[in-house]
């Protein structure tokens, strides 16, 4: 049974919740505005088949610039996110490509079987894009979806990606337009972060790439974690500790190639780093083609708990959860 | 088909049809030694109407693009549409012996990819309206004068699905599409109106901005002027045609059975199943 939480210590300073939404940004990070409703009224420009879907959160997914560009190939589906999969099917069989977007939550754990039943069995051609992925809210586990990679990895026909940064999902539309099935995009919405610009980086779907080589320690990473990892990098040299960062933005199809010939290097020690739940991620994905494959350098994860996670401040439960920056570079140092 | 059927000259009735799909039916129950039989003896005649009546397609070419689309929500009426499939020459007749066997195209619940006119994989019970609803707002964009026909069964009626396509089309007006909703009054638990009451189901669907007509699912001449009034209707709403079906339909010992969701038949009584249908067609 579950028990209620005691009050909190008076007087204690501490930070407030910001909102629903919370910024992943930090202060005075470099960012893009709405970087995926951007990309997509440039997608849309060539390409007329491209329409725009959601659940009532429009303003929340960023898919307000889009609809604002092409008003009448933007669809309010209302708050009915069953209906907004199954009506996205729908468009799809008439030869549209919907974008059709929600909070993950709401698209991995309330409308799991209309995607699974009307778009990923019949293969139709929709891009299913979510807000708030893994711990990006401090809501609660209302808005917290620690488990939506493992549950769209699950699902045949599914691609599954998750990107760093306002840099990478301006590729990201262009290319997940131009791979005929459906796909489940983690989105970062609002100022989102720009981090890659700076390594040289290009996306390409099904693809892992090294942003940073390192002889110590190799972290392999999706999404915002990428950009933890990459900022670890610097609090660790300052101990002389070289670190790897693999980025894998596309879970699923998993660049197998790559991610054995990194991991197959010999001394390094190998730490994946997902903002998502232990269970049935990007940790676990990498872990078995580990062993599959034979190849066994030493093993950490870093990722959310298997539990429902606190409410409060964002800053304060990546600190908790350990996919801060600093959690990172501590638990790498620690194991090493 | 371009021109309904049943102005043909020599064409069979819209009678002799509802008889050939029942009796499709039959024999694919007798191939697999079961099937939701009653259901579609209970939804013939409504398939005999949207088929040879109601609906445009090109028996040759499935996929043909303006062809008006229909979708099977309840999957598990599959057996009834192969067998109107069948009849209008979509899937060649000898299939019918596959009915439920490994590597068959018909498989016991409807799916999209194994059967040339299936628009959609049913199974899942409430997935049909939205679907629906995306296709009748691609066939808008696109122009087309297609329409998308959904069956789907009065069970369905529970999920709150079904209601947010329906909410959604009515505000949408989408008069390019027609529900049937087959009303047996029987889901997996019992009778559906002491499962969860769905009426007055005719008050609701209007109050939801839909132009509805309740009708005796198993008179044809009623059936067939409902789908053209549903057709022809003036106004800009989405249209609901509520189908009361006596399950079991055209076999008497199978419509006095008590009823269930999934009738049991015994191995011997298919033959007797056929040998009824007939009888009653001569009578």
């Amino acid at each position: 049974m579950r028990t209620i939480r005691s009050a909190p210590q008076p007087g204690k300073p501490r930070l407030t919740t910001s909102a629903m939404i919370a910024s992943i940004a930090t202060e005075g990070q470099k960012t893009k505005p709405a970087p995926f409703g951007h990309a997509l009224v440039e997608l849309a420009r060539s390409r007329p088949e491209v329409v725009g879907m959601t659940a009532d959160l429009g303003k929340y997914t960023d898919l307000h610039i889009f609809a604002k560009e092409f008003p009448d190939r933007y669809y309010q589906m209302g708050m009915a996110e069953q209906l907004l999969f199954g009506a996205a099917s729908g468009l799809a069989a008439e030869g549209f490509m919907p974008f059709a977007t929600t909070y993950a939550v709401f698209a991995s754990r309330r409308a799991y079987d209309f995607i699974h039943q009307t778009i990923a069995e019949e293969d139709r051609n929709v891009k299913i894009v979510c807000a708030l992925p893994g711990l990006t809210s401090g809501y609660g586990p209302s808005h917290q979806a620690a488990e939506d990679v493992a549950l769209f990895r699950a699902m045949p026909n599914m691609t599954v990606i998750d990107p760093c940064d306002g840099h990478e999902i301006e590729q990201m539309v262009p290319a997940i337009a131009a791979h005929r099935g459906p796909v489940y995009m983690r989105l970062l919405r609002g100022q989102v972060p720009v981090v890659l610009d700076e390594y040289d980086y290009k996306f390409e779907l099904g693809k892992a790439k090294l942003i940073r080589d390192g002889e110590d320690a190799l972290v392999i990473s999706s999404g915002i974690m990428t950009m933890r990892a990459l900022e670890a990098t610097q609090t660790l040299m300052r101990d002389n500790v070289d670190t790897a960062v693999l980025h894998v933005p596309t879970i699923k199809p998993l660049d197998t190639e790559t991610i054995l010939r990194e991991a197959g290097k010999p001394g390094r020690l190998v730490v994946v780093a997902e903002n998502h739940t232990a269970i049935g991620g990007l940790g676990e994905a990498v872990a078995a083609l580990l062993m599959r494959s034979g190849v066994h350098p030493r093993f950490r994860q870093i990722a959310l708990p298997d539990e429902f996670l606190d409410a409060g401040a964002l800053p304060t439960l990546h600190d908790r959860y350990g996919i801060s920056t600093a959690e990172v570079a501590r638990q790498i140092k620690q194991w090493l | 088909m371009e021109t309904p059927t049943n102005t043909l000259i020599n064409a069979p009735k819209l009678a002799d049809r509802a008889y050939n799909i029942r009796r499709n039916a039959l024999r694919m129950g007798k191939v697999q030694g079961q099937g939701y039989i009653a259901q579609a003896l209970d939804i013939s005649d409504v398939l005999a109407v949207a088929y040879f009546h109601a609906m445009r397609y090109r028996p040759e070419d499935p996929s043909w693009d303006r062809r008006d689309r229909f979708l099977l929500s309840n999957g598990h009426y599959a057996i009834a549409l192969y067998a109107a499939l069948i009849e209008a020459g979509i899937v060649p007749e000898e299939e019918l012996e596959t009915y439920g066997s490994d590597e068959s195209r018909l498989p016991m619940s409807g799916m999209a990819s194994y059967t040339p006119g299936m628009e959609m994989s049913g199974g899942s019970l409430g997935l049909g309206l939205s679907i629906a609803v995306g296709m009748s707002l691609g066939l808008k964009c696109k122009r087309s004068e297609a329409r998308v026909y959904t069956l789907f069964s009065d069970g369905e009626l529970d999920e709150g699905s079904v209601w947010e396509a329906i909410q959604w089309a009515g505000h949408y007006k989408l008069d390019n599409l027609i529900g049937i909703v087959d009303v047996n009054n029987q889901q997996a638990d019992g009778p559906s109106t002491q499962v969860m009451t769905f009426e007055p189901l005719v008050e609701k669907l209007k109050a939801f901005g839909w132009f509805v007509q309740r009708v005796d699912g198993n008179d044809l001449d009623a059936v067939v002027a409902a789908f053209d009034t549903a057709k022809s209707h003036p106004e800009p709403k989405p249209r609901m045609i509520v189908a009361d079906t006596l399950m079991g339909k055209g076999v008497p010992f199978l419509e006095q059975r008590e009823k269930s969701h999934f009738i049991r038949v015994e191995q011997h009584e298919w033959q007797l199943a056929l040998a009824a249908l007939e009888a009653g067609r001569q009578a």
